[in-house]
């Protein structure tokens, strides 16, 4: 894909119009995550208005987003950050190798305790 | 036979750039009737305007179709000049190629044949127009005005000044409004109560001007010139004569518990009470949700106190009714409910405030004495952060879509003044953009940074919340790309404003027009801005939109001089076009007289001959022409086609349908 | 009455207590919770990106076996309530992924969103109603209790309109009919960073731990959730700070149920 393609492809698939934020910050100001993540959730808003895809699709904060709806639900513009941080994520783990769960990562992990839910929803947000 | 001229404007490249104007022209000169076909540069220019009075006179025109701008605009212009050379005004047809065609079209071959068809359409309808002579109708040289805050005391004072009765109708207790309120204003911060209350006091001294305090408008009839309302005068329970604002029953009263409202409900007060130490005019009133002896019938002490025997538990709502040339709205605004926005802690803390209650904090005859307390445990706050837009530039649903403009500037103010007032307190303030235009406003906002030491964050708070005592304010530094945790002992919300939601009511009953979000609609945004498209209507302050004392009062003035232009004339000429019934056709339904919101249309017997001597008397509709507005409800609600509408009957609209419909 | 009953993965393993106090506190109350044929896991997370459907079609087909059973799907674990009512929202509001997934479904009669997810405490709130449980209640939870509400049951609020995203009241006043005293504290609607478990270790230690001070310092004696994950999340990483429960097991406790 170029560059372009990219850029095309996130919009798309995150259903939210980046265009509309007024860059106040309230999703960062609010994202339980934020410490862990390299780029913050306004960040990604304001690099997908910016077409940076580069900096866009190597960010480690995909892995650390919680999908809270956090910043889904105060962002005063109707703009879904976390919608264009699943929407890259989403990019990356598609293409082949992505996947940022695997099998052999797991046993070692897994106590007694850990609901299947979580083994699930791991797969179905980090694989393809 | 007809003799037409037409006359296409080129509005410079405005309508040329995308209108072949020439080609227009030209085409328009085989159009059947049209003896006389022009273009020009500047039609509403003194040449254009000659030009068309000389052709009215050389080619004898009996109807001319200017195709230019917007009817709003020049329709008046070119029904001058045809006036000037001998043509009845009426007789004008206005084709819109510039609003309707050149601006919302790219393409010059499409929009040159769509400008073809709004002319031809315009030539269809002129050749059924008749000539039509406008009435007069009487002024009456007095003016209300609604609102008793410094938008209505300013227009009152400027009106009354110039020698015209005004009647300010105020819903509260006192006149004064959201100001009285105000501890100081920017940007000179002089105090807010010794900048109104003499003004305040210039209204109740001035002969011309009769204030109708605790009253509400419950409806109004009539039109421009002579409007006809109905002023309810609500029960105070305190005879307004009598009353000498002595405080005794306030003292007195056993009922103490009732929230404050010009405190912001920080405090209590007695059931019966003067809303604030200036209040105008200073006499009492009695909440009766809070009165022991409205809700019981048993006290009565406070009638026990009074020495002149002001208290009058049996007073009742009563109404007034007056004429009216011109009425001022000057309705306000108020700060928006905060229960949308929970995230900020307003409703379980309660050192989460908002800055009106905060301005209330810092005055002087505010619950505090203007010792700068926290409201949860009367300690002074050493640290404060202000959070603004709460509420404002929110398209979510939440708030409101649009600026308030007044917050960045009064939350700068508190800011500077706090931390001259308690310099050891440390002040944070979070905002998306500081927003400053105005006459020393900038370099006022800058001195809360640079003398004051204000600390400006650039983000947005996500989350306000109570841990081990204090207020936790969470948001985002977006110059740092950091995610801060103030620790603060006060938060203050900038709330957005709205319109007082009353306005709703009273644009109804003026039939003015009102946005999607409750304000008034000025007749035009850059031109007509203290205007209401509703004919003798003004608009003065918050009603119309977010704006701040020094334009208020601008706004109030201009007000003012637009009702004295109108109220110093003795007669003003009436619209023709108004509605008129074919007798023969009415069957006395009484359809159009419930639809015409302007009470225009009323029902008379009248006596018809049948033939053979007989006669027969029938009901018919009679339109007075004077309140008739022209806005054609009635016509296309009448059954039997009996109501038709002088310069827009149905003939001459379905002229213009076939030809548009005509390739 | 009867209502057709979604359990999900974990319902049927690591959190069975969840499940079997909630049929049996059901039972008690009237409710019979008919546990629907054939269920396919809903994959614990919604899939935000509008392209995906394949990974929407298991919480079609438990919607459209509801609409043909009784119109209501009753959901309790957390996830499964999230992922099932917003693909719903989906599938009522947006033409292209409801005509994408009737093409791959191929039902009888195309899915439109025409059930209603219930979870299990909008069920107990206007099915049943606190009043009743109240009156119900034969041993009276008299301690003092933090509600968790964590992320999934709150947001986004427009879909999910389960409660005031900021300040909700359902589980106080679950607490309340219970005889309990509910204790409300700051972080109650923040996550708890569960999620992320396998990435990141880190992070629901400290959320956890967040959530648990904060109840805590607000004089919160024990927590309860309806989220097996923040279950599991506060339990492991809040290191017994404060006992966290299922919501049905207080409940069942109150209502004197035999397990």
């Amino acid at each position: 894909m170029t560059k372009e393609e990219y850029v095309e492809t996130i919009n798309r698939i995150s259903g939210t119009d980046v265009r509309k934020c007024m860059k106040c910050g309230k999703c960062s100001g609010r994202c339980p995550a934020f410490k862990d993540m390299d780029i913050k959730p306004h960040q990604f808003v304001s690099l997908l208005v910016k077409g940076d895809v580069d900096a866009l699709l190597e960010s480690k904060a995909i892995w650390h987003c919680l999908s809270c709806m956090a910043c889904v639900e105060r962002c005063p513009r109707g703009v879904a950050p976390a919608a264009v941080v699943e929407a890259v994520r989403d990019t990356v783990v598609r293409m082949q190798g992505n996947n940022g769960v695997k099998a052999e990562d797991i046993p070692p992990v897994v106590d007694e305790l850990i609901p299947q839910q979580l083994l699930v929803s791991a797969y179905r947000k980090y694989n393809k | 036979m007809q003799r037409i001229g037409v006359f296409i404007c080129w509005c410079g490249s405005n309508i040329a750039a995308t209108v072949d104007v020439e080609r227009v022209a030209e085409i328009m000169k085989s159009e059947p009737g049209v003896v006389y076909s022009a273009n020009y540069q500047y039609m509403c220019s003194e040449n254009g305007q000659q030009l068309i009075k000389q052709a009215i006179k050389e080619h004898n025109l009996t109807g001319i179709v200017v195709g230019a701008c917007s009817p709003r605009m020049h329709e008046a212009t070119f029904r001058k000049a045809a006036e000037a050379a001998g043509l009845n005004p009426y007789m004008v047809e206005i084709a819109n190629i510039r609003e309707h065609c050149s601006w919302i079209h790219k393409d010059m071959e499409e929009a040159t044949e769509k400008a073809v068809v709004l002319v031809r359409t315009a030539i269809a309808k002129v050749k059924l127009n008749a000539p039509l002579t406008a009435g007069e109708s009487p002024v009456v040289k007095r003016a209300l005005v609604i609102g008793g805050g410094i938008a209505g005391i300013q227009a009152a004072l400027d009106i009354a000044d110039a020698g015209f009765e005004v009647d300010i109708v105020e819903k509260n207790a006192t006149i004064g409004g959201r100001m009285a309120q105000l501890d100081k204003t920017f940007p000179t911060l002089d105090c807010s109560a010794c900048i109104l209350t003499p003004k305040m006091v210039d209204c109740a001294q001035h002969e011309k001007i009769d204030i109708l305090s605790y009253s509400e408008i419950e409806d109004v009839k009539g039109f421009v010139g002579n409007f006809s309302v109905t002023i309810r005068k609500k029960a105070r329970y305190v005879d307004e004569t009598k009353c000498t604002g002595c405080k005794i029953c306030m003292e007195k009263c056993p009922s103490k518990k009732g929230l404050n409202t010009f405190n912001m409900g920080l405090n209590t007060r007695p059931a019966i009470h003067i809303p604030f130490a200036q209040a105008i005019p200073n006499v009492a009133v009695i909440d009766p949700e809070q009165c022991i002896k409205l809700k019981t019938g048993k006290c009565g002490i406070c009638q026990k106190f009074c020495g002149v025997g002001a208290i009058d538990y049996e007073q009742k709502d009563t109404f007034i009714e007056r004429q009216y040339g011109a009425i001022v709205v000057a309705t306000g605004f108020k700060p928006i409910s905060l229960e949308s926005f929970n995230e900020y802690g307003y409703d379980d803390n309660k050192d989460v405030i908002t800055s009106l209650e905060l301005e209330r904090l810092m005055n002087a005859a505010g619950p505090t004495n203007g010792v700068l307390l926290r409201p949860s445990d009367g300690e002074h706050p050493k640290v404060i952060t202000f959070i603004q837009c709460v509420g404002s530039r929110d398209t979510s649903g939440c708030g409101k879509p649009y600026c308030s403009k007044v917050c960045c500037m009064y939350t700068a103010k508190h800011a500077m003044l706090i931390r001259e007032k308690y310099p050891d307190t440390e002040v944070h303030v979070f905002y998306i953009d500081v927003r400053t235009p105005g006459k020393n406003y900038d370099e006022f906002f800058r001195r809360a940074v640079e003398q004051y030491g204000v600390d400006y964050i650039k983000g947005m708070v996500g989350k306000v919340y109570n841990e081990n005592g204090k207020l936790m304010v969470q948001g985002s530094n977006l110059i740092d790309n950091e995610q801060v945790t103030i620790e603060s002992d006060l938060v203050v919300l900038a709330a957005a404003i709205e319109p007082e939601p009353s306005v709703r009511k009273i644009a109804t009953l003026l039939t003015a027009s009102i946005d999607t979000n409750n304000f008034l609609t000025e007749s035009h945004a850059k031109l007509r801005p203290v205007e209401s498209p509703t004919a003798g209507v003004y608009l003065a302050g918050m009603c119309q939109g977010p704006k701040d004392i020094p334009e208020t009062v601008s706004q109030a003035s201009a007000c003012a001089a637009k009702v004295i232009g109108l109220l110093v004339k003795d007669k003003l000429k009436t619209n023709p076009c108004v509605a008129t019934p074919d007798e023969m056709m009415c069957n006395g339904c009484s359809q159009c007289a419930n639809v015409c919101a302007y009470g225009a249309i009323t029902y008379i017997d009248k006596e018809f001959r049948l033939g053979g001597g007989k006669t027969e008397v029938r009901r018919v509709a009679s339109v007075n022409p004077a309140v008739c507005q022209g806005c054609g409800a009635c016509t296309v609600t009448c059954p039997s086609g009996a109501m038709d509408l002088k310069g827009f009957s149905s003939k001459q609209i379905m002229s213009e349908v076939e030809a548009i419909c005509k390739k | 009455m009867k209502i057709s009953y979604y359990p999900g993965c974990t319902l049927k393993t690591k959190a069975k207590d969840l499940d079997v106090t909630a049929r049996l506190c059901a039972k008690a109350l009237g409710v019979e919770m008919e546990e629907i044929e054939n269920w396919q896991c809903c994959g614990a997370v919604y899939p935000m990106a509008t392209d995906e459907i394949a990974t929407k079609l298991s919480a079609v087909r438990a919607l459209d076996h509801a609409k043909h059973n009784g119109g209501k799907l009753l959901t309790l674990c957390s996830a499964c309530h999230n992922v099932i009512k917003r693909t719903n929202e989906d599938m009522k509001t947006n033409d292209d992924i409801r005509f994408r997934a009737n093409n791959y479904l191929q039902l009888d009669e195309p899915y439109g969103g025409e059930a209603e997810v219930l979870h299990y405490l909008e069920m107990l709130k206007t099915v049943v109603g606190f009043d009743n449980i109240k009156k119900a209640v034969v041993n009276p939870v008299k301690r003092k209790i933090g509600a968790y509400y964590g992320c999934l049951l709150l947001r986004p609020s427009g879909v999910m309109a389960f409660d005031n995203p900021e300040n909700p009241t359902i589980i106080e006043d679950f607490i309340r009919a219970i005889g309990g005293t509910p204790v409300i504290y700051p972080f109650r609607n923040e996550c708890c960073g569960a999620y992320v478990s396998l990435k990141n270790s880190d992070l629901p230690k400290q959320k956890s731990k967040k959530v648990l001070m904060s109840a805590k310092e607000k004089g919160a004696e024990e927590i309860i959730t309806a989220c097996p994950l923040c279950l599991y999340n506060l339990q492991v990483n809040g290191e017994g700070t404060l006992p966290v429960k299922y919501f049905t097991e207080l409940l069942a406790e109150a209502l004197g149920v035999q397990v």
